[in-house]
């Protein structure tokens, strides 16, 4: 339990998707101009995640590891995060037309966002680390742990970046630098002051 | 052989005017994660092309066939399938690359680059402009980690491809006054550099524009 708390928030703060791995840059980049919006993709980020994450565990776990099959892990893998996001779409759409409309635009983004199919990735690399080692995957618990660390961490990121770039609407930019130019060294900089959660641990 | 316009065009196109990295803004997880050397990006580079090329000639060759609604998925499992093959070459024969290269390479999958030639390109057009298509992106692609990659070895480490370039004597700790800057080394440090040629870039072209 201590164990997954500890890799909880070190996959929200030191190891963050975005500043330490740079993985799911690209929808993080496009969807960041408003928060409202990031905040949508965000939550379904953590969604997918959650799901997603675990069910790839058991899979690498109980059927890729045990057959020696383990070069098949990234088409299982894609193809179950491909599969599940349908999934999610028509349920969500069955279940909570309401939260389908704020979310549901995103979701079919989110299948070849590199954020899930990276959290697999690391997982798989993992799961073989020694226990005591605090970016170890033990159990289906940690599993867990890592991928809504995953997810929030991703959140924080976007919607932090939204909310700086929602307040540089009025600054003067000069102009080849305006847009993405910019978005990127102020990406660079939240990424500096992420730096300084590297050394935590707890 | 003569090459139609509009297949120089899908070639040339995204190298330069039509950049998948700084203009489209595709593909940016890898770009950045691994251009701290010159060789792993290189080889990234490389392995992009050829994968981006296959995969639009394999799409291209089958795009009638597919039915609209299981594109996405028909597409992920022959990007996937083509990456699974990279991959183990890679393990066999650059092992030490391989493993610096670590997940991004399973990553080239979840490419945007990759999505994006094969939805706006592979689908409606022929082989022979696919395959020109996936190359000059895969180039286009390659060329920015190059450039980001360069600066960042050579400045951060004082090496290009593992060979020292700046002299030993230079450094403090033997009487020089010369020391590597860290911070090029940092994530951070990526995303600015990355920043920077967006910045060259498009005052270049604005130039040419006017």
């Amino acid at each position: 339990m201590e164990h997954a708390l500890s890799l909880f928030v070190r996959t929200i703060f030191a190891d963050n998707m975005i500043f330490a791995f740079f993985l799911g840059m690209c929808s993080f980049l496009a969807v960041s101009k408003d928060v409202k919006t990031s905040l949508g993709l965000g939550v379904a980020v953590i969604f997918v995640q959650t799901i997603t994450l675990p069910v790839n565990y058991l899979l690498q776990v109980h059927v890729l590891e045990p057959l020696g099959l383990g070069y098949l892990s990234f088409i299982l893998f894609i193809a179950v995060i491909a599969a599940i996001t349908q999934l999610v779409e028509m349920i969500v759409e069955k279940v909570s037309p309401s939260l389908y409309a704020t979310l549901g635009i995103f979701l079919p983004l989110i299948a070849v966002n590199c954020a899930i199919m990276g959290g697999s990735l690391f997982m798989q690399q993992r799961v073989g680390l020694d226990p005591m080692n605090v970016k170890a995957i033990a159990n289906l618990g940690d599993a867990f742990a890592f991928a809504i660390g995953s997810g929030l961490g991703w959140m924080l990121a976007i919607v932090c970046l939204a909310g700086i770039r929602e307040k540089m609407e009025y600054n003067d930019v000069p102009k080849p630098l305006q847009g993405i130019g910019i978005t990127f060294i102020t990406v660079g900089l939240m990424a500096m002051a992420f730096m300084c959660f590297s050394g935590l641990n707890i | 052989m003569a090459l139609s316009k509009q297949t120089k065009e899908a070639f040339l196109g995204p190298l330069n005017v039509n950049n998948p990295v700084l203009v489209q803004i595709l593909g940016i997880c890898s770009a950045l994660a691994v251009t701290v050397q010159l060789k792993p990006a290189l080889v990234m580079g490389i392995s992009v092309t050829i994968i981006v090329a296959l995969a639009n000639v394999v799409i291209s060759l089958i795009r009638k066939s597919i039915p609209m609604r299981i594109r996405i998925i028909v597409q992920l499992v022959v990007v996937a399938a083509l990456v699974t093959i990279v991959s183990e070459i890679l393990k066999a024969f650059a092992y030490d690359v391989a493993m610096q290269l670590s997940v991004y390479i399973g990553l080239i999958i979840t490419n945007c680059i990759l999505m994006g030639r094969l939805e706006a390109f592979a689908m409606t057009n022929n082989v022979k402009d696919s395959l020109m298509d996936g190359l000059g992106n895969g180039f286009g692609y390659a060329m920015i980690l190059v450039i980001v990659a360069f600066f960042r070895e050579l400045l951060g480490s004082g090496k290009l491809l593992g060979f020292q370039i700046i002299p030993d004597s230079w450094y403090v700790a033997n009487g020089g006054c010369y020391e590597n800057c860290g911070m090029m080394l940092m994530p951070a440090m990526a995303l600015i550099l990355l920043g920077c040629v967006i910045w060259a870039h498009r005052s270049i072209n604005d130039e040419e524009k006017k």
